[in-house]
C-alpha cells in the first residue's frame, strides 16, 4: 500500500506495520482540521518523547538517575493526542509515568533530563525528580507518585477553570490501576454532581505493575461511570486520530456544558512497569511483540501520513536524527548541571519563605544539629 | 471591641474575608444549608449564597484533594472538617499534595488552602471523634498549623491563615465553640508565629496552646492563691510557625518550664518544644522540664474519667506545677 518507511519509528529491530487501511478516524473533524505542518508536529513530539525516554535508559544504567524510572514507550499517542488539544485554559494532570506529557505540553527537554539527574536546573530544581515534573505556566500539574492522589487535584483545576467562569476543561490522567482507589471514586462522583468539566482519562496499558487489570478490577473501568451518571468513552490508544476524535468530543462537553466524562483508552507499555521491573513473570513477550508489530502508535501514524503523503522517507529521517540529537543534548545539558545546595533543600517548602520578606514570626524550619 | 464567643469571631472572620476576596469559597459537609455541624458558618448561605458557601458530600478525601486542586488556580477554599478526626481519610490529599506540591515542582506552585475544623477530647464522643493531630500535621514542611485559644485570636489567626499563600491546618474546638470573648473590631490580623504571653509571672513558665491556656490559667491562679506562685503562661496560638524566642526568654527569666498539652506524651508538640529548650537553653533550667498531657491510650468514652483523668485540666496542672517546683 505504501512505501516501506525508511526509519522504524519504532526502537531497533521491531518489524514494520504494514497498515492495511487508513485510520477510520482521519475525517473526524478535530483531525480534519489538522494541517500537514500540524500533523507533522505531533509525528514530531511522539518521535521525540520515544527517543527522550530510550536516552534515560543507558543514564539510568550507568546510575546516573535515582530512584524510579517509569517509561511511556508505547503510550506516546494517549498524551500527544491529548494535549494537542489543550486551549489556554484547559488543563492536564497525571500520575507518575508523566514524561509523555511533558513533552506533549510543550516542556523543553532539557529541564527535564536534568530532573532525571536530580539537577538543579531541572524542571522542579532537582527537588521532584521523574516521577514530578510541573510546569502550570504550560497548564500542567504534573506528575503525581501516589496512586490516584491526583485525580481530586484535577477536580479541582475544573473546580476552578468552571468557578471563574472560565471555558476551559481539565484532564485529569490515570493508570487502569488507579481506578480502584477511593479518592478516584469520590472525584467521580463530586464532578458529576456538581458539573464539573474535568476529563479522568485512564491510560489502560492493561497491567498496574505487575497486576493485569483481570486480576484487579471488577467490571469494565470506564463503566463504573454509569454509576455517577457520567458519560464514559473507550477507545484505541495506537491510532493518536482515534485519540484526538474521541477527547475532543468529550473536551466539548465539558466545556461548553460543563459535563465530565470517563474516557478509557487502550493502549500498551513496552518496557517494565520501571527500570527496575524485569518484566519476566506477569506477561509473554509475545504479548509485547504482537501489540509493537501490530499496533507501535509511532509506525500506525507514520504510516498513515505517509498514506496522506505528509510524510517522506527524508522528512521521517530527518525527525528522527534531530529527536536523538535532541535526547543528546539533553544528556550533555544534565551532564553539565550542578546539582542543589544542601542550602536549596530547604527552599521552595514554603511560599512565604520564597519571598524577599517573612510574613510570619518565629521559627518555621527545625533542625538537628549540624 | 465586641463580646463574641470563639464560634462567632471564626464566622466573622470567614464572613469579612469572603468579602473581600471573591476567590475565597467555604466547603464542607453541613456547612450551607444544615448552617455547619457546629454551627460555625450558620447564616452564610443565606447572606453569601450557593457559589460561596458549599455543602459537599461525605467525600473528605475527595473535597479536600479538590479544593488542593482549585487553590493551585489562586482559588482560596475554607474547607471545614466536621471534626479534625476525619483528616485521616483525607491524610494523603493533605500530607502528599498539600504540603509537597511546591516543593516538587520546585517552587512554582503555591496552594493557598485552609482546613479547619474543632479538633479536641472532652466531648464523650470517643476515640474516633478526639483526635488532636497538631503534631502530625506540624511534623509535615509545606503545612502552618494553628491553635487558637480564645475568641479574638480566633478571628484574627482566621483572617491571617485565609491570606496566607500557604496551606494552614486550622485547629478549633468544640468546648471552646460557645466561650465569649472580647473582639476588636475591624479588619485586625496577627502574624503566624507569635506567641502571647497570657500570663506574666516569674517563678515557672508554663507553655501552652488552645484550650489548655484555659486550664493553665486557672491553675497558676490557683497557685497564686495557694502558695504565692507568680507562674507565666504562654500561649503559642500557631505551633508552625513556632515562637521558640518567646518561649527561651521566659525560661530565662523563671528557669522552669511545665508544658501542657492535650496531646498523648509520645512525640507530642511539647516533645517537641522539650528538646528545643533544653538544646538553646540548658544552662537556664533548674529543673527538668515536665509536661502534662493527654493519658497515652485511645480517648476513653466514660465522660468523668475522661474529663478528670486522661485528659488535662486545672487539678492535673496544679500536680504538674509543683512537680517542677520541687
Ligand atoms: C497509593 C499507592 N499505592 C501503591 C503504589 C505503588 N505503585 C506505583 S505504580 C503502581 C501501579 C499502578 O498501575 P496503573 O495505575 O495501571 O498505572 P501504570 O503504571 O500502568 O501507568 C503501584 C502499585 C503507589 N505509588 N501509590
Ligand atoms: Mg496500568
Amino acid at each position: 500500500m505504501s512505501k516501506k518507511p525508511s526509519a522504524s519509528a519504532d526502537t531497533g529491530a521491531a518489524p514494520a506495520v504494514t497498515p492495511s487501511r487508513p485510520s477510520p478516524h482521519a475525517q473526524a473533524p478535530a483531525n480534519a482540521a489538522l494541517s500537514a505542518e500540524q500533523k507533522i508536529e505531533l509525528y514530531r513530539k511522539m518521535v521525540r518523547i520515544r527517543r527522550f525516554e530510550e536516552r534515560c535508559l543507558p543514564v539510568y544504567n550507568a546510575g546516573k538517575i535515582g530512584g524510579f524510572l517509569h517509561l511511556y514507550i508505547g503510550q506516546e499517542a494517549v498524551a500527544v493526542g491529548a494535549c494537542s488539544l489543550m486551549g489556554k485554559d484547559d488543563h492536564v494532570i497525571t500520575a507518575y509515568r508523566d514524561h509523555g506529557h511533558a513533552i506533549a505540553v510543550g516542556m523543553d527537554t532539557k529541564p527535564l533530563m536534568a530532573e532525571l539527574y536530580g539537577k538543579v536546573t531541572g524542571c522542579s530544581k532537582g527537588k521532584g525528580g521523574s516521577m514530578h515534573y510541573f510546569a502550570p505556566d504550560l497548564n500542567y500539574w504534573g506528575g503525581h507518585g501516589i496512586v490516584g492522589g491526583q485525580v481530586p487535584l484535577g477536580t479541582g483545576l475544573a473546580y476552578a477553570v468552571k468557578y471563574q467562569g472560565k471555558k476551559g476543561a481539565a484532564m485529569a490522567f490515570m493508570g487502569d490501576g488507579a481506578v480502584n482507589q477511593g479518592a478516584v471514586h469520590e472525584a467521580y462522583n463530586l464532578a458529576a454532581l456538581w458539573d464539573l468539566p474535568v476529563l479522568f482519562v485512564i491510560e489502560n496499558n492493561r497491567y498496574s505493575m505487575g497486576t493485569s487489570q483481570e486480576r484487579s478490577s471488577a467490571g469494565e473501568l470506564a463503566k463504573r461511570a454509569e454509576a455517577y451518571e457520567m458519560k464514559w468513552y473507550v477507545c484505541g490508544g495506537h491510532d493518536i486520530y482515534e485519540v484526538r476524535a474521541t477527547l475532543d468530543e468529550a473536551l466539548r462537553r465539558a466545556r461548553e456544558e460543563n459535563k465530565p466524562a470517563v474516557v478509557e483508552i487502550d493502549t500498551y507499555r513496552y518496557r517494565g512497569h520501571s527500570v527496575a521491573d524485569p518484566d519476566k513473570t506477569y506477561r509473554d513477550r509475545k504479548e509485547i511483540e504482537d501489540y509493537r508489530n501490530t499496533k507501535d502508535p509511532l509506525q500506525v501514524f507514520q504510516n498513515q501520513l505517509v498514506l496522506e503523503n505528509v510524510l517522506t522517507d527524508a522528512l521521517i529521517t530527518e525527525i528522527d536524527t534531530a529527536a536523538r540529537a535532541e535526547a543528546d543534548r539533553a544528556v550533555e545539558f544534565a551532564e553539565a548541571s550542578p546539582f542543589p545546595t544542601a542550602e536549596d533543600i530547604q527552599k521552595d517548602v514554603y511560599w512565604e519563605t520564597d519571598q524577599p520578606q517573612r510574613t510570619s514570626e518565629g521559627r518555621i524550619f527545625f533542625n538537628s544539629v549540624e | 471591641m465586641a463580646t463574641l464567643t470563639y464560634r462567632e469571631a471564626i464566622r466573622a472572620a470567614l464572613s469579612e474575608e469572603i468579602e473581600r476576596d471573591p476567590n475565597v469559597v467555604i466547603l464542607g459537609e453541613e456547612v450551607a444549608q444544615f448552617n455547619g455541624a457546629y454551627k460555625v458558618t450558620e447564616g452564610m448561605l443565606e447572606k453569601y449564597g450557593p457559589k460561596r458557601i458549599v455543602d459537599t458530600p461525605i467525600s473528605e478525601a475527595g473535597f479536600i484533594g479538590m479544593g488542593i486542586g482549585a487553590s493551585m488556580l489562586g482559588i482560596r477554599p475554607v474547607m471545614e472538617l466536621m471534626f479534625w478526626s476525619f483528616y485521616s481519610v483525607a491524610f494523603d490529599q493533605i500530607v502528599n499534595n498539600a504540603a509537597n506540591v511546591r516543593y516538587m515542582s520546585g517552587g512554582q506552585i503555591a496552594c493557598p488552602i485552609v482546613i479547619r475544623g474543632p479538633a479536641n477530647g472532652g466531648t464523650n464522643v470517643g476515640a474516633t471523634h478526639s483526635h488532636t493531630p497538631e503534631n502530625v500535621l506540624a511534623h509535615h514542611p509545606g503545612l502552618k498549623v494553628v491553635v487558637p485559644s480564645n475568641a479574638a485570636d480566633a478571628k484574627a489567626l482566621m483572617k491571617t491563615a485565609i491570606r496566607d499563600n500557604d496551606p494552614v491546618m486550622f485547629l478549633e474546638n468544640t468546648l471552646l465553640y460557645g466561650v465569649p470573648g472580647e473582639v476588636p473590631e475591624g479588619d485586625i490580623t496577627l502574624p503566624f508565629g507569635r506567641a502571647a504571653i497570657a500570663r506574666e509571672g516569674k517563678d515557672l513558665t508554663i507553655v501552652s496552646y488552645g484550650r489548655c491556656v484555659v486550664h493553665s490559667l486557672a491553675a497558676a491562679e490557683k497557685m497564686k492563691a495557694e502558695k504565692g506562685l507568680d507562674i507565666e503562661v504562654i500561649d503559642l496560638r500557631t505551633i508552625r510557625p513556632l515562637d521558640v524566642a518567646t518561649v527561651l526568654k521566659s525560661v530565662a527569666k523563671t528557669h522552669r518550664v511545665l508544658i501542657v498539652e492535650e496531646q498523648r506524651p509520645f512525640c507530642s508538640v511539647g516533645t517537641m518544644l522539650a528538646a528545643t529548650i533544653q538544646e538553646e537553653a540548658f544552662d537556664e533550667l533548674d529543673a527538668p522540664i515536665l509536661r502534662v498531657g493527654t493519658i497515652d491510650a485511645p480517648a476513653i468514652y466514660a465522660p468523668p474519667v475522661e474529663k478528670q483523668f486522661q485528659l488535662p485540666n486545672p487539678e492535673r496542672v496544679v500536680a504538674g506545677i509543683l512537680k517542677v517546683m520541687r
